[in-house]
């Protein structure tokens, strides 16, 4: 039994004109201590593919289908009652831009508390005692609890919002872009954190990110999404040396590579497709370099390339061999 | 132990965040001379009783009628004999208390409806403004006249009537703020450790809109003493009370401007305008200390 299964998990958000199809049939799984790197361009439905986990989404989103358990436990029916009591406990954030998640008036210290005391049974003495051991976790002088969110830096924010999410040992953190807005050394010792965290605690997690290097160092899976579908998903190494979709190439190559010669990163041309009318067939034919045939007219269906590793794209079906 | 020691330490916390909040605020001297205003009033109404004779505004005790000011009376007497300085001492103690006590109100009121109107947007929204704009709209006086006369002249009543009535504005103002608010990153987060919509409210947004809440509150104190001077005046005051009003509404209705008694119109209605001046003053320094964007660099 996994930690978590998704499968065909459906969310679009409503507007005027219709229905904006940001994440669509994604299906995900998660074993524990595992690692899944969620990548894509901007706007490519990552975070509302993670967010709909917990239904932390907009007010004009809409969960269409899909089912979700943690542990076999099916939650996709939580009313919202139940689903705060899974907020944290089970699954925690790390929101995207730590600098703007803490309550700039409240005491960092007090804002893991209130975590605390929501979801434990515990006096306000244990869980300040708990919050100062959280910070000697993710390697902040306990004594800092006091101060508030401007007092620190943005790599210190990002571990404070660290231990916010692991205050409640959750089963799965979900990373929102954790490390982006972060320097390349601050980054190193926030990945750093969170593995030696993972390994600890056997927790699961996710992390979204347009950063493949970052998806490279930490996790043992990846799964690429485009326009709200996951057009590859499989080991890591075997997803990066053999990259089997289209636009999984493309990213890859988009990625500038400190070593070796010195050229321009591909860019891939064109823009993503507009959620609210996409085209006919597959979703990214118009920008695909292998475009043929059936691309146009048929939608592709996954094709397990082997234990593990699925992609989406007309060209894996007979076909013309990639 | 451990809770003491965080109490203690919230208080220096606290005295650290006044001094700081000090010492940009005495650089501003119209917050200065504002607050000197209201000390004084403040002192006079608590400590004023204590230092005129009662007698002195009893009729048993006439001597002189309309009297003007000399060394025994020193702001002279009205149409009764009593002594209008005495009379100006025991009316800051209705006047302020009215003054504290219907912005208490108008800003519960205020904040509340603001709030819970931002937080939850629609339906709710959509009622609690149009009962808001209907506060705006109506002129105020006039609903504040007929409410007056309906629930009857008491205290209570007119700090009910001024506290009903001058809301309006502070839930507008609560309002747009917590719209803003509400989208930050830091409400989402909030959000995702579990906690629900009052905790969300009352925890994460109220802290974030106090400022305004502080700058608005000065405001409406000098617009609650104001109107409650202006009852009094039309006659709608407590009778039994002296009040800065009440003395204004006899002073007029005896004829005090055809007799000349500058001595006992003048009085009252001085004191009114200082102390609205003074919150005024304080409420522009607050906002200049509370918004960075009008604070000085070089102070």
């Amino acid at each position: 039994m996994k930690l978590l299964e998704v499968e065909n998990l459906t969310t679009y958000y409503k507007l005027k004109e219709g229905y904006v199809r940001a994440c669509e049939k994604i299906s995900l799984q998660l074993g524990q201590g595992e690692a899944l790197g969620l990548v894509g361009e901007s706007a490519s439905g990552k975070t509302t593919a993670a967010l709909s986990l917990v239904k932390l989404l907009p007010d004009n989103a809409r969960v269409m289908a899909g089912k979700i358990s943690i542990e076999g436990r099916d939650i996709s029916r939580a009313m919202e009652d139940e689903l705060r009591r899974i907020r944290w406990k089970e699954i925690a954030i790390i929101f995207q831009g730590a600098m703007n998640a803490l309550n700039p008036v409240r005491r960092v210290g007090d804002q893991i508390v209130e975590a605390l005391r929501i979801h434990e049974q515990m006096t306000d003495k244990e869980a300040y005692l708990r919050t100062a051991k959280l910070f000697d976790q993710v390697e902040i002088d306990p004594s800092r609890t006091k101060e508030y969110p401007h007092e620190f830096s943005g790599g210190m924010r990002q571990r404070v919002m660290i231990a916010m999410a692991i205050a409640c040992n959750p089963k799965i953190v979900i990373g929102d872009e954790p490390t982006t807005a972060l320097d390349v050394m601050v980054q190193a010792q926030v990945l750093q954190l969170l593995e030696k965290l993972r390994r600890e605690s056997r927790m699961g997690m996710i992390l979204i990110t347009h950063d493949l290097s970052v998806v490279g160092e930490t996790c043992d899976r990846v799964a690429v999404m485009y326009a709200g579908q996951i057009v590859e998903s499989g080991p890591t190494e075997k997803v990066f040396e053999n990259p089997a979709h289209p636009y999984t190439r493309a990213l890859i190559a988009a990625f500038p590579n400190i070593e070796g010669q010195r050229h321009l990163a591909q860019s891939i041309p064109g823009n993503p497709p507009n959620l609210l009318s996409l085209p006919p067939g597959c979703r990214f034919h118009e920008r695909c370099a292998e475009v043929f045939g059936p691309c146009s007219t048929e939608e592709p269906q996954p094709v397990e390339l082997s234990v593990g590793h699925t992609a989406l794209c007309h060209l894996l079906r007979g076909g013309v061999s990639a | 132990m451990h809770n003491t020691m965080v109490k203690n330490e919230r208080l220096a916390l606290w005295r650290k965040n006044f001094s700081g909040f000090w010492s940009i605020y005495s650089q501003n001297r119209m917050g200065l001379i504002g607050l000197a205003i209201l000390i004084f009033f403040t002192l006079m109404a608590l400590f004023g009783p204590l230092l005129v004779s009662i007698t002195t505004l009893s009729i048993d005790g006439v001597t002189k009628v309309l009297h003007p000011p000399t060394s025994g009376f020193w702001l002279g007497t009205d149409d009764l004999g009593k002594d209008i300085l005495a009379g100006v001492i025991i009316g800051s103690r209705v006047s302020l208390l009215v003054g504290v006590a219907a912005t208490a109100i108008s800003m519960i009121i205020g904040t509340v409806v603001g709030i819970v109107s931002g937080f939850y947007g629609r339906t709710a929204d959509a009622l609690l403004m149009r009962i808001t704009d209907v506060f705006l709209v109506i002129p105020w006086l006039p609903l504040m006249l007929v409410m007056a006369a309906l629930l009857g002249p008491s205290l209570g009543n007119i700090i009910f009537v001024i506290g009903i009535t001058s809301w309006a504005g502070t839930a507008r103002i609560i309002r747009s703020q917590t719209l803003s608010i509400k989208e930050r990153p830091y409400i989402e987060r909030a959000r995702a450790i579990g906690s629900g919509d009052s905790h969300l409210m009352f925890y994460h947004i109220l802290p974030n809109v106090f400022p305004l809440i502080f700058a608005n509150t000065v405001l409406v104190a000098a617009v609650a003493i104001l109107s409650e001077t202006t009852l009094s005046f039309l006659g709608m005051g407590d009778p039994t009370r002296i009040t800065w009003g009440v003395m204004l509404h006899f002073a007029f209705s005896m004829g005090a401007v055809s007799h000349g008694a500058w001595w006992w119109l003048l009085p009252p209605g001085i004191c009114v305008v200082l102390v609205v001046l003074s919150f005024t003053f304080i409420g522009y320094a607050l906002d200049e200390v509370l918004n960075p964007k009008l604070r000085r660099r070089d102070q």
